[in-house]
């Protein structure tokens, strides 16, 4: 046990702990995105939500496949499947730093009794044409959390920017209860009886068929086609909307009043953006399973990603001018809503 | 004459940057009171991960007024019948003036009319608070961000600003931000505001009691730190890694040390890996025992007053045993396919994308270091080829293990471990074995100029043909080094082939090599994007050349002119080029030399002129009726002492050859004593200038002594 703590957290609760600090700064709760992503940072919560001017802060906790990460479960510290808390704050309060460390306590940790240190890491995502600045924090050595100032998502400049912190959920739940191995880490404990299911009763299967099945049995020509298909089907979205907004009016045969009525704005909005966006991280998932599988050569590697980055690009780029559509008012002014002061003065916003 | 403090309250700044900004920072606050005329005392800065703060002493509060004289309308413009005119009336107004206040000034023009003004010097709160936005502003930064508006850029965010002159606020904004007089302390330790009572020493103070130390306090008390936790291992010592304490110095601003200690086991892991892990992944110090032995402690820099509960040295304890943990899986894993199992792998392992994979790349190595040993081999360098074939072959499979997936910089490295604990082929002897193992070690080496080349010359093969094979092929696609940028550290890969050739002293002339080295590029996909032969060579020698004379100058300290002479005389041979040199510098000193450059200089330009005229010498010197004594003298001497010379150069015996070439100075001396070379007679100007000609190629073979800086004489 961590001497810090007599009595650490279970896994369940680091993440409720978490996720109550976060809900109570303002932050919505969402559920993870049920679509397979490398990264909390994929999911349309964050891909999506930190395009355009429209403040938003959420929470969420993101299982995240790495395939060519797997090491069948035999390793105490490496997983093709980790689990993300991830916090956006968009756009980021002046106290960003602060609050971050006030999450720490929340769960438990005294930092006046570690060694607490904002080193500097800069995130890139190739695939999504996304990067920021910011640092790893680290306590005590371990790196607990990515946090990262967005400057550019999907090709396109933030503005406002966002603030992104994944906690990094296996590390710091195995600090706490002090287990040297991810396996061991108690996920839950009965109340009533004390009796403990750890980390390993519940994914250590996920670990090794996983692996199993991205180094050995995953049929290359059949990943391949899946590949093709969902790049295919994204691809058709996004290029009809590039033909013509209109070609998303509605396909009854009220499609023409209902088009003259409102001008380009609804057929706009029914663009299924989100549907294209779900196809691409499709793409962005069979690509690192033929990664992992080895099944990708040097000529076709650099192609490929950039075959998923264009579809990210143009993804990014349909969102943005739906939120335009979207916010007829003032569509590049995020300022009025938060002129505002809140009511939790913590978390007044750096543009104030 | 007040005190000025700026202090930039920053989130975290990153450690590498910290110390070029805090001296652009006071570089440029200098520059802004020299500029405004405000210059006063010492200028000192202080810096820590969370701040950069310049401090003034004794700076003007205010510009001095400058007294100047306008000069207006001349006196018969300005007055008529001695009363001012309009013209005189504006001057006045414009130079803000009574017309009766103007005075009239003798010029070597005339007599005019001028005003004396006064320009109130402005204070320097407002020249401050008005000029220090714009430099803060272009403070270079490797990578910056913006986190409100994007026109508003710094390294981090910039969270407060603190701007004095002795106790009062200079009314400075910077990025939306008010200066004021509120800094802040230590994150945990002093987790509070302080307010900082004036500008000058009580700065430094104020944030020492809020546990924020200097730059130089940091540092110190990190030494003494890591030698107290030390000594609490007998006979144990902390190694000294500069890098490494400017690393954490800038990431802490209340350091402590504590020694934290993992399981013996580990040690069976190789040094080389245990290090790595601890130092650039930890950032730890590692500890030796009293034999130089790596003991199973670590030291941890803190950026926090101490462990009273031994929970922070617990949890990097915990973190370095699973560090350790995976790099001992790696290890392990790593053993279950070969090295030459994986060179299959390397097919997947891009080099470059337009130049193919790794395993593209390793044949071209090969055939390039076989076509080198053969080189080599011709100039009496036996090459082992056994050793060298194997080593090329294997040199880049280790880019396909776990470990150096890890560890990036440990490549090479690991390949020549793994090919030390592998058995490579049976048929092999244990030596040949070892051989190939050091030459795949050692095969990115030198990383530097000051760091070692191979041990071996298996070793040092490899590590020109891989050099030579990249350089090659990214000057074919023309990805050319250019001031800063050069992403493929091309000019380290070209300065550690120089160095290698020099100090193992190996009969390699660059063009060939490169030219080779090209070659290993015919027929692949790549070679259709290759820019043209001629403009490949030129390049890579216009490259080289600027490497060899780094290299002459930088790493073995000769003089410009020496380097210059000796490298116009030929740049290719880089071996050749460093014995030039050094002969060329024992005789430099002496009267004969002086005399020579001179001379060879002044022929240099009269054959020059020459050309320019349209003078062509003949094409040969040849004795006629008109030849002066001197003449004769001058050409008896080199058709005497010309081959004498050439024999030593030719055995590169070069200070013989100079010291034989010092005797020339007389008979030269008194040919420019008493003969005209330009003279009209075309038949005798032709033929002496076909002699200067002759004396000026057979003296350039060694150096050209034209370029030598010679005393009193331009």
């Amino acid at each position: 046990m961590n001497p810090s703590s007599s009595n650490p957290l279970t896994f369940q609760e680091l993440i409720l702990r978490l996720q109550t600090f976060w809900a109570e700064r303002g932050c919505v709760l969402q559920q993870p995105y049920d679509v397979e992503v490398g990264a909390g940072t994929m999911a349309p919560e964050t891909f999506l939500r930190v395009l355009g001017p429209k403040p938003y802060k959420v929470a969420y906790v993101q299982p995240s496949r790495r395939p060519a990460d797997g090491r069948y479960g035999e390793n105490p510290n490496r997983l093709f499947k980790h689990m993300q808390l991830q916090v956006i704050l968009k756009p980021p309060p002046e106290n960003v730093q602060e609050l971050y460390l006030e999450s720490l306590a929340a769960i438990g940790i005294d930092l006046r009794l570690h060694d607490i240190k904002f080193e500097e890491d800069n995130w890139e995502a190739p695939t999504l044409s996304a990067w920021g600045v910011g640092w790893q924090v680290m306590l005590d050595g371990l790196e607990i959390t990515q946090f990262t100032y967005f400057q550019q998502c999907g090709g396109v400049d933030l503005l406002p920017i966002s603030a992104e912190l994944t906690y990094g959920l296996e590390r710091i739940c195995a600090f706490l209860q002090d287990v040297d191995s991810i396996y061991d880490i108690v996920w839950a404990r009965d109340p009533e009886t004390g009796s403990v299911v750890k980390y390993g009763d519940i994914r250590l299967a996920d670990e090794l068929q996983f692996s199993v099945y991205n180094f050995e049995a995953a049929d290359v020509e059949k990943t391949w086609e899946h590949f093709r298909l969902y790049e295919a089907e994204c691809k058709a979205l996004i290029d009809r909307l590039g033909v013509s907004e209109k070609a998303w009016q509605p396909e009854t045969g009220a499609g023409k009043e209902v088009a003259a009525k409102t001008k380009n704005v609804p057929e706009l909005t029914r663009f299924p953006v989100l549907a294209a966006y779900d196809l691409c991280l499709k793409c962005s998932h069979l690509f690192n399973i033929l990664d992992a599988r080895g099944a990708i050569s040097v000529t076709e590697r650099v192609g490929v990603i950039a075959r998923v980055r264009a579809l990210a690009v143009g993804i990014a780029k349909a969102w943005v001018d739906q939120q335009k559509a979207d916010l007829p008012a003032s569509p590049d002014e995020p300022e009025p809503a938060q002129k505002k002061p809140q009511k939790n003065e913590k978390l007044v916003p750096a543009a104030i | 004459m007040p005190d000025f403090l700026l202090e930039i309250g920053c989130e975290e700044i990153p450690a590498r940057m910290i110390d070029a900004a805090s001296q652009e920072l006071r570089d440029r606050v200098v520059a802004l009171l020299s500029r405004e005329r405000l210059s006063g005392g010492e200028v000192t800065r202080f810096d820590t991960p969370r701040r950069l703060a310049v401090m003034a002493a004794g700076i003007a509060a205010s510009q001095a007024d400058i007294n100047e004289h306008l000069t207006g309308p001349s006196v018969n413009v300005a007055y008529k019948n001695g009363q001012p005119t309009p013209a005189a009336h504006a001057f006045a107004k414009k130079a803000g003036v009574e017309v009766a206040e103007l005075e009239r000034i003798t010029t070597p023009k005339g007599e005019y009319v001028a005003a004396k003004v006064t320009k109130k010097g402005r204070s320097a709160a407002e020249i401050l608070a008005e000029g220090l936005p714009k430099e803060l502003s272009t403070i270079y930064w490797p990578k910056n961000m913006y986190w409100r508006k994007p026109n508003e850029r710094f390294v981090r965010p910039v969270r407060w600003l603190v701007a004095m002159l002795d106790e009062e606020t200079i009314p400075l904004e910077f990025d939306s931000i008010r200066a004021g007089k509120t800094s802040r302390g230590h994150r945990i330790l002093s987790n509070v505001t302080v307010t900082i009572p004036a500008a000058g020493l009580v700065y430094v103070d104020s944030l020492r009691r809020a546990h924020v130390l200097g730059r130089e306090e940091r540092e110190h008390q990190i030494r003494k730190g890591l030698d107290a936790a030390t000594r609490t291992v007998a006979g144990a010592r902390w190694r000294e890694d500069k890098a490494l304490l400017d690393t954490v110095v800038n990431l802490t601003e209340f350091p402590t040390a504590i020694l934290g200690t993992f399981d013996q086991q580990f040690l069976v892991l190789p040094e080389e890996v245990l290090v790595t892990v601890m130092r650039d992944h930890q950032k730890y110090f590692a500890v030796e025992d009293a034999n130089g032995k790596l003991a199973p402690h670590f030291l941890a820099v803190l950026n926090t007053n101490g462990d009273p509960q031994g929970l922070i040295r617990h949890g990097h304890e915990r973190v370095l045993r699973a560090r350790f943990n995976d790099a001992r899986f790696f290890w392990e894993t790593d053993q279950k396919r070969s090295l030459l199992e994986r060179l299959d792998s390397l097919k997947h392992v891009t080099f470059q994308k337009d130049l193919g994979s790794y395993f593209d790349k390793t044949q071209r190595v090969q055939r390039l270091c076989s076509w080198l040993s053969e080189v080599l081999k011709q100039g009496e360098v036996a090459v082992r080829p056994g050793v060298i074939h194997k080593a090329a072959c294997l040199a880049k499979t280790d880019l396909t293990t776990e470990l150096v997936k890890e560890f990036t910089e440990l490549q090479g490295i690991v390949g020549g471990l793994y090919a030390r604990a592998q058995q490579l082929d049976p048929t092999l002897p244990e030596a040949t074995r070892l051989a190939i193992a050091d030459a795949v070690y050692d095969h990115y080496k030198p990383e530097s100029t000051e760091d070692d080349v191979p041990r071996s010359l298996e070793g040092a093969v490899l590590s020109i043909g891989d050099k030579a094979d990249t350089i090659a092929g990214m000057f074919a696609l023309g990805l050319v080094p250019s001031g800063s940028k050069d992403p493929f550290a091309l000019r380290r890969q070209a300065n550690g082939i120089v160095k290698i050739i020099a100090e193992r002293k190996l009969p390699l002339r660059l063009s060939e090599l490169m030219r080779d080295a090209r070659s290993g590029y015919h027929r692949s996909q790549a070679e259709k994007k290759f820019i043209a032969g001629e403009k490949f060579s030129e390049s890579i020698a216009t490259f080289f050349r600027e490497r060899l004379e780094f290299y002459l100058k930088e790493v073995c300290g000769y003089a410009y002119d020496v380097v210059k002479a000796v490298m116009n005389a030929d740049a290719d041979d880089v071996v050749d080029a460093v014995q030039r040199a050094e002969a060329l510098k024992q005789v430099l000193h002496m009267p004969e030399f002086q005399a020579i450059g001179a001379a060879c200089k002044r022929m240099r330009n009269i054959l020059r002129q020459a050309a320019e005229k349209g003078i062509e010498p003949a094409a040969r010197f040849q004795l006629i009726p008109q030849s002066a004594d001197e003449e004769k003298m001058l050409a008896a001497y080199l058709e005497r002492t010309g081959p004498r010379v050439e024999a030593d150069r030719s055995r590169k015996e070069y200070l013989p050859a100079l010291l034989l070439l010092a005797t020339a100075r007389e008979p030269i001396d008194r040919f420019f004593d008493k003969v005209m070379v330009m003279v009209e007679d075309e038949h005798v100007r032709a033929n002496r200038l076909a002699l200067l000609r002759t004396v000026l190629k057979e003296f350039s073979t060694i150096a050209d002594f034209s370029e030598m800086v010679t005393e009193g004489k331009a």
